[in-house]
């Protein structure tokens, strides 16, 4: 029954939209244990490659949910199920930027944003480790990265450069 | 030079250039969305500052949701109020909704070439660096404007979540306080 699929997605991914603090990535274990182990929709394999795919593509890694709602229920799905991820977290964005701003003056309000935004800059150097150690997996690949970073910092380049010169690299076999 | 501030602000721009530069943004955003959002929303448009992008993510690391798609949200919405939140999440997302259906569809035919693993590989080394590159570019305006205050607090979040592999959210609630009344103590008197 289509529709009680596509509702079931939609529901499913309201929910888990509020669970994701942080980006996407978080809920990605809670996706698999809905979409593999408690509703069966697909293989584990299924969805590794979904995952895969959703990472390798230029986009919002949140585009996993577009391909499970894809494979479920087709091209309805998909677009249920993304709407039901990313809509209602951005209306809450909304409400909370637009109260945010109409605060611009309070007496305390600079000390929060100082404050809040300067963990924001710890999680970034964070991430740049942690993905920095989980790619650089050979001595070319992590010179890739820091080369990238240097060039990304020091010059105006398009670093379109620096991923075409990457990839060209890794399919030759150099890397 | 690449994190300094823009000389004078750049003309506001309208909902449909909103649009194109969000696709622009999620056209060759590999590996990550937000260093190519720094790139071409900070440093090409000149929209924002580079400090202001950081606050904004900052609140937007805190809500729900995906960060990226908060951001354009935000920055959508701070330019043209909920047409321009529209224009750019539209914008965001469209293209790459479209992208990974058709790669999902094609993906039988080349899942098992090498040579397409290796170049993923290299691009994703590159995708690294680049967030390598946006901290650094985060980091130093902060750094400068308030060096005693945004420090420490930066380096023990690292510590944190890199080394320690603290979850985002536990490190916030920990954290947040402390960095809080550290700029609340600095403020002008």
């Amino acid at each position: 029954m289509t529709s009680l699929l596509l509702a079931q997605l939609a529901w499913r991914f309201f929910l888990i939209g509020f669970l994701a603090i942080g980006g996407a990535n978080a809920v990605v274990p809670e996706m698999h244990r809905m979409v593999v182990e408690t509703q069966g929709w697909m293989t584990n394999a299924e969805f590794a490659a979904l995952f895969a795919i959703a990472n390798a593509a230029p986009g919002p890694n949140v585009l996993i949910v577009t391909l499970i709602g894809w494979r479920v229920a087709g091209i309805p799905g998909a677009l249920v199920a993304t709407v039901a991820m990313v809509g209602p977290t951005s209306l809450l964005t909304y409400g909370v930027f637009h109260l945010w701003n109409r605060m611009k003056n309070a007496p305390w309000r600079p000390a929060v944003q100082n404050g809040l935004s300067a963990v924001t800059v710890g999680l970034i150097a964070a991430t740049a480790w942690i993905l920095t150690r989980a790619t650089g997996t050979s001595s070319p690949l992590v010179a890739v990265a820091v080369v990238t970073a240097a060039v990304s910092y020091l010059t105006k380049i398009n670093p379109l450069w620096c991923f075409g010169t990457a990839a060209a690299l890794g399919a030759a076999g150099l890397l | 030079m690449t994190a300094s501030q823009p000389a004078e602000p750049a003309p506001v721009p309208t909902s449909l250039e909103l649009f194109l530069g969000f696709m622009r943004v999620a056209a060759f955003s590999f590996g990550g969305v937000l260093p190519w959002a720094h790139f071409v929303l900070v440093e090409r448009r000149r929209w924002l500052t580079s400090d202001e992008f950081t606050d904004m993510l900052a609140l937007c690391q805190l809500l729900p949701g995906p960060n990226i798609v908060n951001m354009s949200v935000a920055i959508g919405a701070r330019f043209h109020g909920a047409r321009g939140a529209l224009a750019a999440i539209l914008g965001l997302t469209l293209l790459p909704i479209v992208i990974v259906l058709a790669l999902a569809t094609l993906y039988a035919g080349f899942k098992d070439v090498p040579a397409v693993d290796r170049a993923l590989d290299g691009m994703a080394a590159a995708a690294a660096g680049l967030v390598i590159a946006m901290a650094a570019k985060m980091a130093m305006p902060m750094l400068r404007r308030r060096p005693w205050g945004a420090a420490p607090i930066i380096l023990v979040t690292f510590v944190l979540v890199a080394l320690l592999r603290w979850p985002l959210l536990l490190a916030v609630v920990v954290l947040a306080p402390f960095s809080i009344a550290l700029a609340w103590r600095e403020r002008a008197p």
